[in-house]
């Protein structure tokens, strides 16, 4: 169908499961090969349907884990009760086949020329997008400091470790765990509020650019202390998932 | 403008249902609530899918903007709460 398609027009392609890769024991991040990817801008994300045997369909959007140029995957969070995640981070292997359309979206994407600092904020899997665009800057030799504050369960649960862990080069990693912490651990042991905000982001005199994403209480929560920290609420772009249990 | 709970999603999650309806990204498009003339980019907009369709609503005075439902393949679009959408 692809092929006949209207050049501009969404529509479903059914694509591959390449590698599948364990982040957390609850997240898994899933290559896709698709045949007509047309490329992504850094921020956006896919839907992805799923048909039950009887014809009930159900869709979720999901964020893109890579950047622009990589090639395409998806990073998603196990919730007990959902309808899709259980399947694609339990059911799904290599080779397995799903539907998928975008990418889509215009309002949570970053550019190189939209100035900085980069001011990133993350709740659970709301560091999706986010890392993302860590690899996008990474792999266009961007000097744009960014800082990164993520707020997860606990140290089990912080997706990404390995590779946050080796970031540098104009990047901080500022973890917060809100319900446990390892041995010795002397970062935050707390939800993100306004004090950790004032110590952590970036003066709003320097004009930074923040991105905020994970569930809807925490963009709240963030989005309005970064505005009482004088960041301009357009300078402060927002994607909410709902509830996922953070 | 009070804060939205944990039901609420946001105009990106539409991002796709909204290129099926109108054929372009609308997500950065600018909507104007016509109960209380409140102008928001869409991604900014509270959405909520129980299930049975999607309900955009102002961030300000909670009034339905927009509704979407699916029925057979078709989909049912309402935009009677937007004074303007650009």
């Amino acid at each position: 169908m692809a092929g006949t398609a209207v050049r501009g027009r969404l529509t479903w392609q059914t694509v591959t499961v390449g590698s599948v890769t364990d982040e957390t024991p609850k997240v898994r991040t899933l290559a896709l090969k698709v045949p007509d990817w047309p490329g992504h801008r850094v921020g956006q994300h896919v839907d992805v349907r799923l048909t039950a045997d009887d014809g009930y369909q159900a869709e979720r959007a999901y964020s893109i884990a890579s950047a622009p140029g990589e090639p395409l995957a998806i990073t998603v969070e196990r919730l007990d009760d959902g309808e899709v995640s259980p399947y694609l981070t339990e059911e799904l292997r290599p080779g397995d086949v799903l539907e998928v359309r975008g990418p889509i979206g215009g309002y949570f994407v970053w550019e190189p020329d939209f100035g900085g600092p980069l001011m990133l904020l993350a709740g659970g899997s709301g560091v999706v997008p986010l890392r993302a665009m860590l690899r996008y800057r990474a792999l266009i030799g961007s000097s744009v400091p960014v800082r990164l504050l993520y707020s997860s369960r606990s140290w089990e649960d912080v997706i990404y470790r390995t590779e946050l862990d080796s970031l540098s080069d104009g990047v901080e990693v500022i973890h917060a765990l809100t319900r446990s912490q390892p041995p010795g651990w002397t970062g935050y042991a707390r939800r993100v509020d306004q004090p950790m905000l004032s110590e952590v982001a970036w003066p709003a005199a320097q004009q930074p650019l923040a991105y905020v994403c994970g569930p809807t209480s925490f963009v709240e929560a963030v989005a309005s202390g970064l505005v009482a920290l004088g960041y301009p609420a357009g300078r402060v772009k927002t994607e909410r998932f709902g509830a996922t249990g953070q | 403008m009070k804060a939205l709970d944990d039901y609420a999603l946001d105009g990106n999650a539409i991002g796709g249902l909204l290129i099926e309806v109108f054929g372009t990204e609308m997500t950065t498009a600018t909507g104007t609530c016509g109960s209380c003339g409140t102008v928001s980019q869409v991604a900014e907009l509270a959405v909520y899918r129980p299930g049975l369709g999607t309900v955009v609503r102002c961030r300000s005075c909670d009034a339905v903007l927009m509704t979407f439902v699916q029925v057979r393949g078709f989909t049912c679009v309402d935009l009677l709460g937007l004074a303007s959408l650009t």
